[in-house]
């Protein structure tokens, strides 16, 4: 039960990270992204890429930080794939979303990002293998945190959940303390004032997916360091994301935090009860739940 | 030669079921602007609705009631279109994306349902044995699959006739008018979301049907039916072919079910076995850089639609905002 | 001396359906000039045309010397141009400090900036840290009118400031908007209330179907009972 509980809380965490960019994106640009979990693969795979480089270049970086598996190899690798994720997030963008945003309507986007994702799926696929690796081949040792009942959990979890946090609180501050942030929270209420106020869109846009490219690509080598990485984590987090935004409400970043939480909880102790073959429709099951009780979300406005 | 003729008729009936469920498409997506991303959970739903009410008993398993074709077909069809009619009568009401995430997630639901319900489905290794259609009087294999062709065209052209009678019916009617104009449609007594409801259903009733023929041609389904890629496909087959006009799905479903037999063809020939999975991967991505370039270079598709189009009507809104940006 | 001229414009929201045909209009260095006309008119889509918020298909907007017609609405303050909409002009979700912090963010001397708004409208200093939705009516027009104010515009476009308020608070408004051109600021008015609105205006355009009706001097376009007739519809001149 309480296991249940911590491993629910870890995956929540990283849910909430990747919903944070998905419900701006959501609310801005007005249409669902399937193409969005996809960020967490490219950063998590990127973050592959420099690890095994810079531990092969530099040994020195391939040191773990005891008690975590984590290198400074991999830390590094974490930061070039949270900014190049980003960059790849407003590339996307502009090579397909902007240009089918300015002719048709956000269904279309809708459609275009499947294809998207489907495209960056397969070719992580082709480059990398369908089969899972890891970070580092260092065992974590679990920490024991009581015997009855039995409850373990590992020093890496402890640093993804610190590190989550953490990030969210950066993102806290910028959007209250600047006023780049009150820039971005003014187009998400109203994009035209926004303008008349002297925004100009195309930035705060391509600084939207820049964060969500971020935060997402943290989020996906955050999971891989704690789990395995696969080229399915684009797909198994697709649903969590959006269930996630629509808890939370779209359009409220703290809303998403919370509601990954609660998704991640959630998901987590439905398991005590459900085979584990159920997983994959818990979220569905959420957002059911919530499309009867409270359409709107928790801090969502009216989405009629 | 009895071989061409009969992959042949195999693959024009697999093309046809295809083209049912892309009308299917069309009248949720090309004339009512709904966002279905679950196509292949209303496929699915028809596909073991039908294999459950008309399949054998299989021991510890519940269903296998062998009921007569027509009752087991009918039954699938009622299961997609109840589904639907639940997923509408919740996210109608509210913005466009949540019926296009929830469509999405009933998909996922139902290949874990089908996956791990083993006294319902089978689990993984799904249902087979299901009675072939008049068996009785057709035993040659060729003449069933022959007769079967027949009849999945004139299921075909019975979707294709009723969905022309209903666009031009005040129903249709009333569909363009909320497409074009909701708040006006509104005023006048109109109810956009009872309409779009309406359509949904029958859309997801169509997709059933093409679900229970596939199971009554292939007497087999399994969790490997539910995938996603036949959301794409379907998709794709629409919009290649036009979104709004039967002709263009119909084309659409043919050419796009041609190409990925042929591509599939050519993948097992050139690639090398230890990269057969790769092949998979490279149908994928031709499939979805298909969808992304249709979308941005020819969005009408092959054959526009000859009424006006439904996703022009939000370009004020666009223009609005996103003005010159 | 001339500002703000419209030159033959012609704008709408949708390609080939233009709302404005062929308006002019010259708003003078200091004045008041007023657009009255019955809903629907296209006073809104003129004051947004002139924004860059509406797509203009033929005509100029001149703003001094410089051509702004179509311009990004974001450039359109660097120009001295400001613009306060008829309905949701300040967001409610940021606070009032925020509100404004966000128009004067590229201001350099931004602080004392907020603090002078804050004098012009005390009201505002005692909520500053409120959320803007949770204004009065007449205090979210101020903060509206703040908002355009903050970077010192040479013109300020105000579309029906006066909405929905009482009488008073509608007068006060409007006192408010006369007392801007006395600090030389020019500034085009759209008014529902056209009683008052004559009473503050320097100048008067009547607009109806997206078109020029009749313009001339506030005073004597009040006193012509003709014209209140035909353009304002009798009974809405009585009522107001
Ligand atoms: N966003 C929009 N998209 C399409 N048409 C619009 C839009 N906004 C206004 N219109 C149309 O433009 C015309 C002029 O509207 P506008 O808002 O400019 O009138 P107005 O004179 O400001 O009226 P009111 O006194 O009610 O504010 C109307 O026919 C209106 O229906
Ligand atoms: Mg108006």
């Amino acid at each position: 039960m309480i296991q249940s509980l911590l491993d629910g809380i870890l995956t929540g965490a990283i849910i909430s990270l990747g919903a944070i960019g998905l419900t701006l994106i959501m609310h801005m640009l007005r249409f669902a992204n399937f193409a969005y979990s996809e960020l967490l693969a490219i950063g998590a795979y990127a973050a592959l890429v420099f690890d095994r480089l810079f531990s092969t270049l530099v040994p020195v970086l391939d040191e773990a930080f005891a008690p975590l598996t984590l290198t400074g190899a991999l830390a590094l690798s974490m930061v070039i794939a949270m900014v190049l994720t980003g960059l790849s997030a407003v590339v996307i963008d502009w090579l397909v979303f902007r240009r089918i945003r300015q002719k048709a309507d956000p269904l279309s986007m809708v459609f275009a990002s499947f294809g998207v994702a489907l495209i960056i799926r397969n070719v992580i696929v082709l480059i990398f293998g369908h089969h899972a690796q890891l970070y580092s081949q260092e065992i974590a040792r679990a920490t024991i945190l009581s015997f009855d009942p039995l409850i373990l959990i590992k020093p890496d979890q402890v640093f993804v959940l610190v590190l989550a946090l953490v990030l969210m609180l950066a993102l806290h501050l910028v959007l209250t303390r600047t006023t780049f942030g009150f820039a971005l929270r003014a187009v998400a209420e109203n994009p035209a004032l926004a303008q008349v106020a002297g925004v100009r869109l195309t930035t705060v846009i391509a600084a939207v997916w820049i964060i969500a490219g971020s935060l997402s690509a943290a989020a996906g080598t955050l999971y891989a360091l704690t789990n395995q990485l696969n080229p399915m984590i684009g797909p198994v987090f697709l649903l969590p994301v959006f269930a996630a935004t629509i808890v939370g409400g779209i359009g409220s970043v703290y809303g998403a935090v919370l509601g990954g939480f609660i998704v991640g909880i959630a998901s987590g102790l439905a398991l005590l009860v459900l085979p584990s073959g159920y997983a994959p429709a818990m979220p569905f099951l959420i957002i059911l739940a919530v499309l009867l009780v409270r359409p709107q979300g928790l801090f969502g406005e009216d989405q009629r | 030669m009895i071989g061409v003729v009969s992959y042949l008729t195999f693959f024009l009936t697999m093309a046809g079921i295809m083209a049912i469920i892309t009308l299917g498409l069309n009248l949720q997506w090309g004339y009512t602007g709904l966002f279905n991303g679950g196509v292949v959970a209303f496929f699915g739903a028809g596909a073991y609705g039908t294999m459950i009410l008309g399949g054998p008993a299989e021991p510890g398993q519940f269903g296998g009631f062998g009921l007569p074709y027509l009752v087991a077909l009918g039954g699938g069809v009622l299961l997609a279109a109840a589904l639907a009619w639940v997923v509408g009568l919740l996210t109608l009401r509210l913005r466009h994306d949540y019926l296009a995430i929830s469509t999405f997630g009933v998909a996922v639901a139902l290949e874990s349902l089908a996956r791990n319900s083993q006294w319902l489905t089978g689990g993984a290794r799904g249902m087979r044995g299901f009675p072939r259609p008049f068996e009785a009087v057709i035993e040659s294999n060729f003449l069933f699959g022959v007769v079967f062709l027949l009849i999945v065209l004139a299921v075909l052209a019975l979707v294709w006739w009723g969905i022309e009678r209903l666009v031009h019916s005040p129903f249709g009617r009333a569909l363009r008018a909320i497409r074009e104009d909701e708040t006006a449609a509104r005023a006048l007594g109109k109810s956009p979301t009872r309409l779009r409801l309406w359509s949904l259903v029958i859309g997801a009733a169509i997709m059933g049907a093409g679900g229970g023929l596939y199971v009554s041609y292939t007497a087999f389904v399994s969790p490997q039916d539910l995938l996603p890629i036949l959301t794409f496909q379907v998709w794709a087959m629409l919009i290649v072919g036009g979104a709004g006009n039967n002709r263009g799905a119909v084309l659409g479903a043919v050419l796009i079910w041609g190409a990925w037999t042929l591509s599939g063809f050519a993948l097992t020939r050139l690639v090398p076995d230890s990269m057969q999975l790769d092949a998979g991967s490279i149908q994928y991505i031709l499939i979805g850089t298909l969808i992304v370039s249709m979308l941005l270079w020819r969005p009408e598709g092959l054959l526009p639609e000859r009424i006006s189009n439904p996703r022009n009507t939000t370009v004020a809104k666009a223009a609005h905002t996103s003005n010159k940006e | 001396m001339t500002v703000l001229r419209i030159e033959q414009l012609e704008a709408g929201y949708v390609r080939d359906l233009p709302i404005l045909r062929n308006v002019d209009l010259v708003a003078e260095h200091a004045k008041l000039t007023v657009i009255i006309g019955p809903n629907g008119a296209g006073k809104s889509t003129l004051i947004k045309a002139i924004a860059g918020l509406v797509p203009v298909s033929s005509g100029r907007v001149m703003l001094g010397e410089t051509d702004i017609t179509g311009l990004r609405p974001d450039l359109m303050g660097s120009h001295g141009l400001a613009y306060v909409p008829q309905t949701d002009n300040i967001f409610r979700h940021l606070t009032i400090r925020e509100n404004l912090m966000l128009v004067l963010r590229r201001a350099p001397d931004r602080a004392t900036r907020l603090e002078e708004l804050y004098d012009l409208f005390p009201a505002l200093r005692d909520k500053r840290g409120d959320r803007a939705g949770a204004l009065s009516g007449g205090q979210r027009q101020m903060l509206a009118v703040a908002m355009a104010l903050a970077n010192r515009p040479s013109v300020i476009l105000l579309d029906e400031p006066s909405a929905g308020l009482s009488p008073k608070i509608a007068g006060e408004v409007l006192d408010l908007t006369r007392g801007l051109t006395e600090q030389g600021v020019t500034v085009l008015l759209v008014e529902q209330n056209v009683k008052q609105a004559l009473r503050v205006a320097d100048h008067c355009y009547i607009l109806a179907e997206g078109r020029n009706q009749i313009d001339g001097p506030a005073a004597q376009i009040a006193s012509d009972p003709v014209v209140g007739e035909i353009y304002l519809g009798g009974k809405r001149m009585v009522a107001s």
